[in-house]
């Protein structure tokens, strides 16, 4: 590699760097998008600068189909399906993570990594090593694509032995890895793709649907992962410099999201948590009757209240009430209340998920804020309005040593002076757990769409 | 702010120490050896390091805006496009070529939906009027 070529991946690096800096604050969040695809420039541009690639046009097709996808995917997904289009994007890395190993194995020496049949141990071991995440990635980012898609269930698939088969999947990886990089057999060399293949899908069908955070910000550590073990069959300090940002980005966001649940990634990996079977569990059914508010009360009560906090959930996303919501928000304002916005770290099926759906509709940054930032102010809130989100309110998580989901931080509705809780139904949460907060004297629950809810409110206060 | 600032700089002090040693370690690697296994430590020096700034950069980002970070982060792991370049590169056709030119179609997919879905979300992020 020339030594313009190295600075210029240099500085491609670094830009990447500035890119995720720029995310620390929304004002220069869109700089730093910006200098990511100025990263990628240069770094499509070194390479294709590269004396042994020739094949301009084929590249060139190649890369615009590519690129016209990508795009008119992105313009036109909706918001609330985010989290989908991200683990869809993941198996894509994944998959071409395969493919550029595959391509080092059959012509080395476009790598610089000696000759077919002859690679040398060390890049062997990378090539291989690299395969097996990508490998993983590509299915496992399928399945957990399915299961917020809802192409899959979205309920934990547990069966006997799951642990143990996946066990004897992984050593056995490891084993045909290690046969590999002695034999260099092309068959060996498919073998572990197979096997990783198929590790991919039964590490994520135990996991259910509410547990998907955790899992796509895993599958996103593990595609810069892939990233950085194909470069280094390359060699290529970018290529690992990146795969160590995307990989420990990824990490630290499912650490986030297992500290918000209060269970160890561990737990979360071995799966069969929530799904139909927990709430079947937890469905220890008591008789206490919960008290059922309309919305015409809640509309009355909200009008005179001065502090609204809003806690949004997934249900919010499902029922895309966002914008009745923040219509909601805007009328509370006029007519002179402090509306505000509480986010779980776990609400919705992505890290951040909420706060994107608020932005969309236009709810201004500055308005939501995050657990800590405003659990203290509960207790000096007239209304908390909790729509779509269950067990990120339930005070058992402080109490009952028995609950699931004990030691799970929360937001401390239950202080503030009148709840409202807009449900569908009375079923419990994805933990199964009763949420004890239905029956307490102070909460109204509002059945309904959440939708449907808010544009009751809203025609009750237009009145 | 300035706690994770000054964080950084004692670490960039730091990296740019390690750093020196692994270039000298690296070079009297190459005198004894050479070829490819004294990129493997060199490599392997980068990739820890890398993994330390990652660390304190993405713990600096606001929770507001890790699904940006997300997008961000898928697109530019697809930075992969490189190798996928070198594989799909040379004039003859093989199936090592068109192994690359689908990871170049697959990493261009990831480049611009990444890219574009972020902008999209960020753009959506106001302040208060």
């Amino acid at each position: 590699m020339s030594t313009l070529t190295t600075a210029a991946y240099l500085v491609s690096s670094v830009l990447f760097i500035l890119s995720l800096r720029g995310l620390s604050h929304p004002s220069t969040a869109r700089r730093g998008n910006f200098l990511g695809i100025l990263g990628m420039t240069i770094a499509i541009v070194t390479t294709l600068s590269n004396p042994g690639v020739l094949s301009y046009k084929e590249i060139g097709i190649a890369f615009l189909i590519g690129g016209l996808i990508g795009t008119s995917i992105a313009v036109k997904i909706q918001m609330t399906a985010l989290p989908q289009l991200v683990a869809a994007f993941h198996s894509l890395v994944g998959l071409a993570a395969v493919f550029v190993a595959a391509s080092a194995y059959y012509n080395p020496s476009a790598f610089n990594i000696g000759t077919v049949g002859s690679i040398p141990m060390g890049s062997l071991i990378e090539m291989s090593i690299g395969t097996a995440i990508g490998a993983v990635t590509f299915t496992g980012s399928i399945i957990a694509f399915g299961k917020l898609q809802g192409f899959v269930s979205g309920n934990p698939l547990v069966f006997k032995g799951q642990h143990f088969i996946n066990l004897l999947l992984g050593l056995g990886i490891i084993a045909l890895i290690v046969k590999f990089c002695i034999d260099q057999n092309q068959e060996l060399f498919w073998l572990i793709v197979f096997a990783s293949f198929v590790i991919g899908v039964l590490l994520i069908v135990p996991i259910g649907g509410a547990d998907m955070p955790v899992i796509v910000s895993m599958l996103n550590s593990y595609s810069g992962w892939a990233a950085a073990g194909i470069g280094f069959t390359l060699s290529n300090n970018l290529l690992i410099i990146t795969g160590a940002l995307v990989g420990s980005s990824g990490a630290i966001l499912s650490y986030i999201m297992c500290k918000g649940m209060n269970r160890s990634f561990l737990n979360v990996l071995l799966g069969g948590f929530g799904g139909e079977q927990a709430a079947n569990a937890g469905g220890v059914k008591d008789d206490r009757q919960a008290k059922q508010g309309n919305a015409a009360d809640a509309a009355f009560m909200m009008k005179n209240s001065k502090t609204i906090i809003i806690v949004p959930g997934y249900g919010m996303a499902v029922a895309q009430a966002q914008h009745a919501l923040r219509e909601m928000g805007d009328l509370l304002k006029a007519a002179g209340a402090e509306v505000r916005y509480a986010i779980h770290p776990v609400a919705g099926r992505m890290p951040g998920h909420m706060n994107v759906l608020l932005a969309e509709a236009n709810v201004p940054y500055d308005e939501v804020l995050e657990l800590d930032e405003i659990n203290r102010d509960f207790s000096e809130t007239d209304v908390a309005f909790v729509i779509g989100a269950n067990d990120v309110t339930n005070p058992a998580a402080k109490t009952d040593k028995t609950s699931a989901i004990y030691g799970m931080p929360i937001l401390d509705v239950e202080n503030a002076g009148q709840v409202f809780f807009v449900k569908r139904g009375m079923a419990s949460g994805y933990a199964g757990v009763q949420n004890e907060l239905f029956f307490r004297d102070n909460t109204l629950m509002l059945f309904g769409d959440a939708k449907k809810v808010c544009e009751d409110i809203i025609k009750g206060l237009e009145n | 702010m300035s706690e994770i600032s000054n964080q950084l700089e004692s670490l960039s002090y730091k990296a740019q120490q390690i750093a020196n040693e692994a270039s000298q370690l690296a070079s009297s690697v190459a005198e004894t050896s050479g070829g490819h296994s004294d990129f493997i430590i060199f490599g392997i020096t980068v990739l820890v390091l890398a993994c330390f700034v990652g660390y304190y950069v993405v713990w600096s980002v606001t929770p507001a805006l890790h699904s940006p970070l997300m997008g961000v982060t898928n697109a530019i792991s697809s930075v992969i496009i490189v190798g996928a370049l070198l594989a799909a590169g040379p004039v003859d056709s093989n199936i090592s070529k068109y192994f690359g030119l689908v990871a170049v179609t697959l990493a261009a997919v990831n480049i611009f939906g990444g890219f574009v879905v972020t902008n999209r979300m960020l753009s959506m992020f106001k302040k208060k009027q």
